[in-house]
């Protein structure tokens, strides 16, 4: 603390904290609603989740509840689930960086490279268009397309596929996932990189035609080291969400059938939890999934500060 | 070396080309099946087994059945109450903190900032949100799909990081003349900062219109249902039986299909009306939303 505030260390912490309110009053007053909203709604759930640690019963309330320690944790981790949809969500995530990160990426070099100013706005309004569209619509739409009779199931049916729903074959739940979330979502997480790509300094490409260099490597050499900043930055934040899979479209895609390859640790949580009132095993998997994802963004953003000094923090 | 280059060049244009041209055709293709499915004669659309390139017949029979189903209107009613008043609040709310948040030499506003960034990154999970839902008494009540989610984190951020790039000389006049803070906020702040309020409308409205989750959790009257959960019922429990009733079960399967596919029109059209007009917002959105906080 030496050093700290040398400038006004004669003030008291008791005097600046009343000059401060008495400045700034209306200020904090505004501020109430807001506060109350993340009191009650973030962190009263952030309190709520000692369930995990209790045998929660709703007649008890959660004060009078009583602990259990870490029984619900010992029960998860030994259970046949965890093994299961630690792997799913692990799986899917790895997926969705290798294949769903990049492809955004792609689509804003090929959109760059476009110079005929019509067909680019084209392109560009078509592949937003998908992100607009409902989830739940999404879903209905892959449900249908992917049945028995749907046009991608007949398509497929050209190539050798047995023609069966493709939403009933284990194997092909993730896949299905993956392609259909490229699809709905490439256009709108392309723009980010649109916008980064127009604060590219243009001399460089002047200097790079002199040198002779074709146009793909001016996109190798010059556009894509110029969004690397904010592919950092995304991917970072990626991290961070690694086990945050998009559940709800898990939760609307998946079946029975499909749980050994689709269940992931948030759609558990809603089934054990919500669907069958196992209050608190369900909070400690919840707990289980905040905490790992925290640590994954703290390491990424660690990870990356080192690497290429371009961090969140 | 030149006219090589050209060469690969004019190879280079034509590979991207039709790359593109092939996204737009997987992306656009899928629309215009379910448009054609929609106007379809339900018999020949069973029957017919993969690609379609006009309506098979044409038939308004599903937008009939769609359109005197009360479970879609209630629906659409829902919805609409929890957009206008929902957004109106997460709009309020949102413009008061990040007004408060972007004033310099507030004592408690790093501690603020902190507090609320730290939710980004660490909840209490869905089953301890039931439970305060719960408690707050708000379960099935269409405020449950509002209240919980008044402020986006995310969204307060990006409000507040194109706030504090407001001149402070211009507060300062105001102050002067003796206005205090709300009407510096509604009557300076907020006008300058217009470009911001259309994409905060756009980001909340996009995420009310498709919220279904938390409704489907927290409301169990089927009345106060918003639309995408009696879609849901529709399009992925498969069940349109209720809106083909006289049809023998053979007939309500083929009718059941197209309706299927007019639900997906009408639940999606209204969106894909608005979006060309708010696509520039978007794109100056998500640039401001690229700005560190």
């Amino acid at each position: 603390m030496s050093g700290y505030k040398t400038a006004s260390s004669h003030n008291s912490f008791k005097q600046r904290f009343i000059r401060d309110f008495k400045l700034n009053k209306l200020l904090y007053f505004m501020m109430i609603p807001v506060l109350l909203y993340y009191v009650i709604f973030h962190y009263a759930p952030m309190y709520g989740a000692v369930i995990a640690f209790k045998d929660f019963s709703p007649m008890k309330g959660i004060m009078g509840s009583e602990w259990v320690g870490l029984q619900h944790f010992r029960d998860f981790f030994s259970s046949y689930y965890f093994w299961r949809i630690l792997k799913n969500t692990v799986v899917i995530s790895l997926y969705s960086i290798i294949f769903m990160f990049p492809a955004p990426i792609i689509l804003a070099l090929l959109i760059n490279e476009v110079r005929n100013q019509a067909f680019k706005r084209v392109v560009q309004t078509v592949s937003y268009m998908p992100y607009f569209i409902s989830l739940v619509v999404i879903c209905g739409m892959i449900t249908d397309f992917t049945n028995s009779n749907g046009i991608i199931n007949s398509l497929f049916s050209l190539f050798g596929y047995d023609g069966a729903a493709m939403l009933q074959k284990p194997g092909l739940f993730r896949p299905v996932y993956i392609l259909s979330e490229i699809w709905q979502k490439i256009g709108w997480e392309s723009i980010i990189y649109i916008a980064a790509l127009a604060g590219i300094d243009q001399e460089q490409y002047e200097a790079a035609r002199i040198d002779g260099a074709s146009r793909l490597k001016q996109m190798l050499y010059i556009t894509l080291p110029g969004i690397l900043p904010t592919i950092t930055i995304m991917f970072i934040l990626r991290m961070g969400n690694m086990l945050n899979v998009g559940f709800e479209k898990i939760i609307l895609l998946y079946s029975p059938v499909t749980y050994e390859t689709a269940d992931v640790i948030s759609s558990f949580v809603y089934r054990k939890g919500l669907l069958e009132f196992g209050w608190s095993y369900s909070s400690a998997v919840g707990l289980f999934n905040s905490l790992v994802n925290l640590i994954l963004l703290i390491s990424a953003n660690y990870i990356s500060r080192k690497v290429n000094k371009s961090s969140l923090w | 070396m030149q006219a090589e280059n050209g060469l690969k060049n004019k190879a280079f244009d034509w590979i991207i080309n039709t790359a593109l041209i092939l996204l737009v055709i997987v992306t656009l293709y899928p629309l215009l099946y379910v448009t054609f499915a929609s106007f379809s004669e339900s018999s020949q659309l069973v029957a017919n087994k993969g690609f379609l390139f006009k309506p098979l017949g044409f038939s308004l029979e599903a937008y009939k059945s769609v359109f005197s189903n009360p479970g879609i209107i209630k629906g659409y009613g829902n919805t609409l109450f929890i957009l206008v008043v929902g957004v109106t609040l997460n709009l309020f709310l949102t413009a008061v903190a990040a007004y408060v948040l972007s004033r310099r030499n507030v004592m408690w506003n790093n501690l603020f900032t902190f507090l609320i960034i730290f939710t980004m990154f660490f909840h209490g999970g869905l089953i301890p949100l039931y439970l305060i839902v719960k408690n707050v008494g708000l379960i099935d009540s269409l405020w449950a799909t509002i209240v919980p989610f008044a402020v986006s984190t995310f969204n307060l951020i990006i409000m507040r990081t194109s706030f504090s790039a407001i001149p402070e000389s211009l507060e300062e006049s105001a102050k002067i003349d003796g206005a205090n803070h709300l009407t510096i906020l509604f009557r300076i702040i907020l006008p300058l900062s217009k470009p911001v309020v259309a994409v905060m409308i756009l980001y909340y409205a996009v995420e009310k219109w498709n919220a279904w989750f938390y409704a489907s959790i927290f409301l169990k009257d089927r009345d106060l249902f918003p639309l995408q959960l009696v879609l849901r019922e529709i399009l992925i429990a498969n069940s349109t039986d209720n809106m083909s009733t006289g049809a023998s079960s053979a007939d309500q399967f083929m009718i059941g299909e197209t309706i299927k596919y007019a639900t997906i029109i009408v639940a999606t059209v209204p969106i894909l009306v608005v979006y060309p007009f708010v696509q520039k917002y978007f794109e100056k959105g998500v640039m401001i939303g690229a700005v560190k906080g």
